[in-house]
């Protein structure tokens, strides 16, 4: 009975034990959070989105430049990174089997684990060095190499979820190959390779380590593609570390609004995936 | 799509392709244009993984040569006399990546544990999607918060006390700055805790039911059913976890260089500023001095390419080490 008592006493402290880890966990991240809605919310205003920043000492002002500039950086991006993704993933699962597509997947999950600085310093490389300057262009191959393995991964789940039946018979009907991928395989999983796209989006919306000696950032607007361009994470990291309270206030404004995005994308992608498994 | 189906298809397929290869022997055919077209997009994921290491390696040469091994050994780093060791980064990153997992696996386990194991399902679930809702905030918000929220509480309250009552250890000797290795291992843990804890779930989701009934017929209580079927089974797979976690911490930039306290020196006090691999780029790489200069950093960028690659590959075949055991029925 001693056991027994023991036993279920041992339990006891377990379960607790693994409780108190999870609230340990959940502390920080919903601190994290209230501080983000609490601090942002106070210095959002209609000016965050219409004005340029101001200098130090001087109240006010927005990011409506980091808003624009990274909208446009996530464009190009999207169109190095989404064709290249689906093309590829399309060659994974229509015929895989082959060893190549093997060392492909395999290349693909290791290019996911690349730090996302790395991408900088390889877009540093390849676009600002032969085109003599920072540029809008090379922040958007920067972020365009991270979207790569992950719109290849998801689409290629989607692609393997289609029914084999439907291909025969499309295929029976006579249509070629190449139709029967475009028109139907690809056609049946394009809900769920939105979502994948927009799960992608969000995720490189909010990252700045690619960025810094790419796009690298920009007070002012910017006409061109191939100048500087300023983005909403690069001015927040430039305003946090600043000494300035102002700038202070509005980085969490800049944090609360990335935040509110990559959420609003998060659920779209979602309400995508939801459709598609209802019908 | 079921295996029967698989194999259905590649007959059709691979009779397809034959059948084309006859007919249409040299001529037009949509087919194998298409085919192309998804090889050569499926081909340049091989050419960019290629493009990033060879080019890396090649933009470290001047380095390579100037300084041999001695990059890696070498502490001095002055940008004016174009020296350049790279072992404070090195070590303050593989300091503040270890400490960081060490303190976030028992915590991320522990809450994967209960979301499966101990929570009825709805609560599980939402502790769950708030963990994978937590995951996606960037690293650049999560800095901003360690800067202007965390470091205070730190400077004020954390480390003094520490100083105090701990402060005969070498680990916690020195001024309480606020910001220092102590901070950027908080905010690496905060960080990659949602990244172990999602991965480790889905590895415990693995576990056979079968499995759990087994133990709890035989009388065991939750915590001895964990240890006894849900744990062992799961073992490889949440290692795979941890490591991934460690891929994470060590190439985390912007959090870390915005409360590491960018400054490269080798200390044992975890209050003392440190200064880490990926930091040292996001900081110099932009204003880099001299051709030398960039080379140096371009190969500190090398060095954590490598640890990462070696890094991910080994949590890849970990976890895929599950996965298989799971499609095989379920056996250990």
């Amino acid at each position: 009975m001693n056991g027994m008592v023991a036993r279920s006493l041992k339990n006891g402290v377990m379960m607790l034990l693994m409780g108190t880890a999870t609230l340990l966990v959940l502390t920080p991240l919903v601190l994290i959070f209230v501080h983000i809605v609490r601090e942002g919310a106070g210095s959002i205003n209609l000016d965050f989105f219409t004005n340029i920043p101001n200098p130090p000492g001087e109240s006010g002002g927005g990011m409506a430049n980091g808003l624009v500039g990274s909208a446009v950086i996530l464009f190009m991006a999207s169109l190095i990174g989404i064709p290249t993704g689906i093309f590829g993933a399309l060659y994974l699962s229509e015929y895989e089997g082959h060893r190549l597509a093997q060392v492909i997947r395999f290349s693909a999950d290791v290019l996911a684990g690349v730090p996302s600085i790395i991408t900088g310093l390889v877009a540093y490389t390849l676009i600002v060095v032969p085109m003599h300057g920072f540029s809008a262009v090379a922040g958007a191959v920067a972020l365009g190499l991270i979207i790569i393995p992950i719109v290849l991964r998801t689409t290629e789940e989607q692609l393997k979820m289609v029914p084999g039946t439907l291909r025969e018979a499309s295929l029976a009907l006579g249509v070629p190959f190449w139709r029967t991928t475009l028109q139907v395989t690809l056609r049946s999983a394009l809900k769920g390779i939105i979502t994948g796209i927009l799960l992608s989006i969000a995720r490189v919306a909010g990252e700045t380590a690619p960025l810094l000696f790419t796009a690298l950032g920009n007070q002012f607007w910017s006409s061109k593609l191939t100048e500087p361009m300023a983005a909403l994470p690069l001015q927040i990291f430039n305003f946090a570390i600043s000494p300035y309270e102002d700038w202070h206030r509005l980085a969490w404004a800049g944090a609360l609004v990335l935040v509110v995005i990559m959420f609003g994308i998060s659920l779209v992608a979602r309400f995508f995936g939801r459709e598609r498994s209802m019908g | 799509m079921n295996r029967f189906d698989t194999n259905r298809m590649e007959a059709i397929v691979s009779h397809e392709e034959q059948l084309r290869d006859t007919v249409s022997a040299g001529g037009f055919s949509g087919d194998r244009i298409f085919r192309m077209i998804t090889l050569g997009f499926a081909l340049s994921i091989i050419l960019i993984l290629l493009l990033i290491t060879i080019g890396m390696a090649v933009e470290s040469i001047p380095a390579l040569k100037q300084f041999g091994w001695r990059f890696i050994t070498g502490a001095n780093w002055d940008a004016v006399q174009g020296r350049f060791g790279a072992l404070p980064y090195i070590w303050g990153s593989i300091v503040s990546s270890l400490l960081a997992i060490v303190a976030a696996t028992p915590l991320a386990v522990g809450t994967a544990l209960f979301i499966t194991e101990i929570a009825p399902k709805k609560l599980g679930g939402a502790i769950a999607s708030l963990v994978e809702l937590l995951a996606a905030i960037p690293s650049v918000i999560y800095g901003l918060w360690g800067i202007l929220v965390m470091i205070p509480w730190l400077q004020q309250t954390v480390e003094p006390f520490l100083v105090d009552h701990f402060g005969f250890l070498p680990f916690f000797r020195g001024a309480p700055y606020g910001v220092g290795m102590l901070a950027a291992v908080m905010i690496i843990m905060i960080m990659i805790i949602p990244i172990i804890t999602s991965i480790t779930k889905e590895v415990l989701l693995t576990v056979p039911v079968s499995q759990k009934e087994a133990a709890v017929a035989l009388g065991a209580t939750t915590w001895e059913t964990i240890r006894m079927a849900v744990l062992p089974y799961g073992r490889s797979g949440i290692l795979g976890a941890v490591v991934l976690g460690l891929g994470r911490a060590i190439g985390e930039t912007m959090a870390v260089t915005m409360v590491i306290g960018n400054t490269p020196q080798i200390s044992l006090s975890l209050l003392d500023p440190a200064y880490t691999m990926p930091s040292v780029i996001a900081n110099e790489f932009a204003e880099a001095s001299s051709n030398l200069h960039s080379s140096a950093l371009m190969e500190i960028g090398l060095i954590l390419l490598v640890m990462t690659l070696l890094i991910n590959i080994t949590a890849r075949f970990l976890i895929w080490g599950v996965a298989r055991q799971g499609a095989a029925g379920g056996r250990i």
